[in-house]
């Protein structure tokens, strides 16, 4: 049989992996105080030890907790524990496994840890422990933060290692020969006679069996399957219209609801009239939700248009009604009183000894919305005993306390089924549209509602990207850039995310200034401040988060000076680099671009250099100057992520990651009149188009470092690269996000 | 009311201005076509009529009079469509919420254009959105897909 059709041959467990008649490796439920979720539905007889890996006569079962928002962790963590355990690719079944706190992240809280993550001295090594500590107490479930691959790269596969060294010791026991004699194959034991002795044949004698610790890993040059081109599990699915994303999702009964609340996000509802929707075809019934009313009906689209058909009467919104107000509060944070912190000072900025003219530049970056092509949707039923949720979401085990919560019941009453989502870029960190189906399904008991919000709704509820900007003051004087000054106000997308769920984030936000005081420049005087603009809208975590606004003014800034001191971009930032690693990634985006090289004479090219969730990224873009626009033509990369895992995906996903940061860039902005968002489908904030996709070039460096997500770190260098090259291009130095508020582009 | 999808003879009671989208996913259970913006500028929801590639999100259903062929009646898992081959070599997805409307654009353009230019494939595939910046995958395995089909 085909790769490709064992692949497609398989399910995907999208409900419980129940154990039956078989086992469940590992090694680290060994050190985990949370109990393992799949011994819980383990029957008398049957040895649970671990909740990544079952085996039964029947197959064979990896779970793989982590959210797949089209990053592909779901194949990824597959491969983490089949190169270890010598599974045949594709010959079991993947689960994303239930909430439990035994499936904590153990990345994310350490990346929330505020130090440079190339500091590994012992404050910022401590810090992380701690951080560590609290999400493990905390049972914190959760994909996001690019953590996935550091969460999982050494636990998934000691529980693939710690199933293998299990399987070979029943082998041993079954078939009366040393384990030493043994070897490990294509998901079967080979015995010294050569007889292959299939894992599942194997289930019950492991059953009987402690698990085998302390495996030791294989070296990465032993890997068979990791680093290796491999198809990855949801790929076929995916392009066969197989897959069940959440909103294919059927439950026998089920109801179709949409919900429309305040435009004016989180304003009231003063009043409404359904009396036309209530007639309408295939209405059930409209129903109340927090801040607005929902339809229930037998069809989606009768539920669209019911709503439609209901007058409302909505009251004002929280927070400034016209853009221009929300420029105006963010620009006056510049103050002693929205001081938050102080990231980086080499030097003295303010010493009156640094000689040259001074050059003051303001940059800006305006809201953004997430808008992934799966709108906002949640299945959820509720009865007298508790409530059963389908939907993707990044956050399972905060979603059980949420749904929990609206309905006044225990998080242990609520179970919830994850589901593949059509992308994310952090909308789906949020809880509303879950929390409204939980409401919705509370008022007709024992019927399972399907909410799908329409992409107008979707719009004017996304809490998009923060709104900020930065003021820098920079002194150039022979040939040198003698000081760098970074001020950077911006609102706390984390702390509107927070506060959302109850949660009140202590101390300074570290997002704001991420991307800017990571920047390695050694340069005599070089200074980082953050400053907090009040809540103005609503925002939330966008892919990348700070850095893919503060990254944008750090790098510009540098180019911008760099240029005024006479210096060539790439050999300025390569010469007041102060850190080995990240050099060589400026060094090899230079060798793959031929920097320097003749470009034709309407063409420039821009470099930019960017840290993003520890990952050091540099990018290269060239840029046509046409009578149509700017075209963007090639674009270069090279980042250090540590070991690939999956070489095809990695490709895929940075290729993405800067069509993202590009096409955003170049158009994208959510803006606001009479307190809503006047983008309210993707003709008014559409992003990139094929047609204007550049060639993109992608090379992994590998420095030896520690390993790293690739989803979020290469959206932050593609718009200072894009800005530098059209400077290069133009003459026009554009400061703001998007783009073609200044530029046209093809 | 009597539509054909996917070979099959279907028989649906419903407005006839409803698109045919969700006649599709919510009451024929056939979930390959996606809703995307339900404004035709997406291309998520893409199928053919006849074999030609159709938003359908924006068309009423009373108005189809040919044969509806969605991502599932292009080829399955185990008799693939050289499209939908093409995809999987070159791992165009990545969330592949996409990609139904993507493959079924592709399908329809490359029957037309059987040996297609770089410029007659961005302008083709340009109304079809994806989130995730798979494009240079497309484009790749458009070509591919062609080369399938013009090789039989």
């Amino acid at each position: 049989m085909s790769a490709v059709a064992k692949v497609a041959r398989r399910g995907f467990l999208l409900a419980s992996a129940a154990v039956t008649g078989g086992v469940a490796f590992g090694v680290w439920a060994v050190r985990n105080p949370h109990a393992n979720p799949l011994a819980a539905q383990a029957e008398d007889g049957e040895a649970v030890f671990n909740p990544w890996v079952t085996v039964t006569a029947q197959g064979i079962t990896l779970i793989a907790p982590h959210a797949d928002k089209g990053q592909g962790v779901f194949s990824t963590q597959a491969a983490l524990i089949a190169e270890e355990m010598d599974l045949a690719w594709g010959d079991f079944d993947v689960s994303f496994g239930m909430p439990s706190p035994a499936y904590w992240n153990r990345a994310l809280g350490s990346g929330a840890a505020p130090f440079l993550s190339r500091d590994h001295g012992s404050l910022p090594t401590l810090m992380r422990g701690v951080m560590t500590a609290a999400f493990k107490m905390l049972g914190g479930m959760g994909t996001g933060g690019s953590s996935s691959m550091p969460d999982s790269f050494i636990k998934l596969r000691a529980a693939g290692a710690s199933a293998r060294e299990t399987l070979k010791r029943a082998a041993a026991k079954v078939h009366g020969v040393r384990v030493a004699d043994l070897r490990t194959e294509n998901s079967h034991v080979i015995l010294p006679s050569g007889d292959a002795i299939p894992y599942t044949a194997l289930a019950e004698a492991a059953a009987d069996l402690p698990p085998v610790g302390e495996v030791a890993l294989r070296d990465q040059s032993e890997w068979k399957l990791l680093g290796h081109d491999m198809l990855r599990l949801d790929i076929p699915p995916k392009s066969t219209g197989t897959l069940t994303y959440g909103i294919d999702v059927s439950v026998p009964g089920m109801k179709y609801a949409a919900v429309r609340t305040n435009p004016r996000q989180f304003g009231a509802l003063r009043g409404y009239d359904a009396s036309r929707a209530e007639a309408m075809r295939g209405v059930d019934r409209v129903v109340a939700v927090t801040g607005g009313v929902a339809v229930v009906a037998d069809n989606t689209w009768r539920a669209f248009q019911a709503l439609d058909a209901i007058d409302f009467d909505w009251g004002p919104a929280s927070y400034p009604a016209e853009q221009a107000d929300h420029w105006r509060e963010v620009a006056a944070s510049f103050t002693e009183e929205r001081f938050d912190q102080q990231y980086l000072d080499l030097g003295d900025v303010d010493a009156a000894s640094i000689e040259g003219p001074t050059v003051d530049l303001e940059y800006r970056a305006g809201y953004v919305g997430h808008q992934p092509l799966e709108p906002l949707k949640a299945i959820v039923e509720v009865t007298d005993t508790g409530a059963t949720v389908w939907a993707g979401h990044q956050l399972p085990t905060f979603l059980l306390q949420q749904v929990a919560n609206t309905l006044e019941m225990e998080p242990d009453q609520v179970t919830f089924y994850n589901q593949f989502m059509g992308g994310s870029f952090g909308h789906r960190l949020e809880f509303g549209f879950v929390k409204q189906a939980a409401e919705i399904a509370n008022q007709m008991k024992g019927v399972p509602v399907k909410l799908t919000y329409t992409r107008e709704e979707d719009f004017a509820h996304d809490f998009p990207r923060q709104i900020t900007m930065a003021r820098t003051r920079g002194v150039v004087s022979d040939g040198q850039v003698k000081s760098l000054d970074l001020s950077i106000a911006s609102v706390s997308a984390v702390s509107s995310q927070g506060a959302r769920i109850g949660f009140s984030i202590p101390g300074p936000d570290s997002e704001i200034v991420a991307g800017a005081w990571s920047q390695p420049y050694g340069l005599e005087n070089f200074r980082v401040r953050a400053y907090r603009v009040p809540e103005l809208a609503p925002t939330s975590s966008w892919r990348s988060v700070g850095a893919s606004s503060s990254g944008f003014f750090a790098d510009c800034s540098m180019d911008e000076l760099l240029i005024l001191a006479g210096q060539d971009p790439l050999e300025g930032r390569l010469a007041a680099m102060n850190y080995q690693p990240y050099r060589r990634v400026l060094e090899r985006v230079g060798e793959m671009s031929n920097w320097g090289s003749k470009l034709g004479p309407e063409q420039g090219r821009g470099v930019s250099f960017v840290e993003s969730f520890g990952v050091p990224v540099a990018m290269v873009v060239e840029v046509s100057n046409t009578p149509a626009g700017i075209r963007i033509d090639r674009v270069f990369t090279a980042l250090d992520v540590g070991p690939v895992v999956d070489p095809v995906n990695f490709e895929n996903l940075v290729q993405g990651g800067v069509v993202w940061g590009l096409g955003h860039a170049m158009n994208s902005e959510i803006t606001y009149a009479d307190g809503m968002a006047e983008q309210s489908n993707f003709n008014q904030h559409e992003a990139m188009r094929l047609y204007q996709c550049p060639e993109i070039m992608v090379s992994a460096v590998d420095n030896g470092s520690s390993i790293r997500g690739v989803g979020e770190p290469p959206v932050p260098a593609a718009p200072p690269a894009l800005g530098n090259a059209i400077f290069d291009a133009t003459g026009i130095r554009v400061r703001e996000l998007p783009m073609n508020k200044h530029v046209d582009f093809l | 009311m009597k539509l054909t999808v996917n070979e099959q003879a279907r028989d649906i009671d419903v407005e006839p201005d409803m698109p045919l989208l969700w006649v599709l996913r919510d009451e024929l259970g056939v979930t390959g076509p996606k809703y995307g913006c339900g404004i035709a500028q997406g291309g998520a929801c893409t199928v053919h009529v006849d074999g030609k590639a159709v938003r359908s999100c924006v068309l009423p259903v009373g108005s189809v009079t040919g044969k509806v062929t969605t991502i599932e009646g292009l080829g399955t898992p185990e008799n693939l469509h050289a499209t939908q081959e093409a995809w999987i070599e070159h791992q165009v997805a990545q969330c592949g919420y996409c990609q139904a409307g993507q493959i079924m654009a592709a399908a329809d353009f490359i029957s037309r254009v059987p040996d297609p230019t770089d410029e007659q494939i961005d302008r083709a595939m340009s109304a079809n959105l994806c989130r995730c910046g798979t494009y240079p995958r497309i484009r790749a395995a458009v070509k591919t897909a062609a080369a399938k089909v013009r090789e039989g």
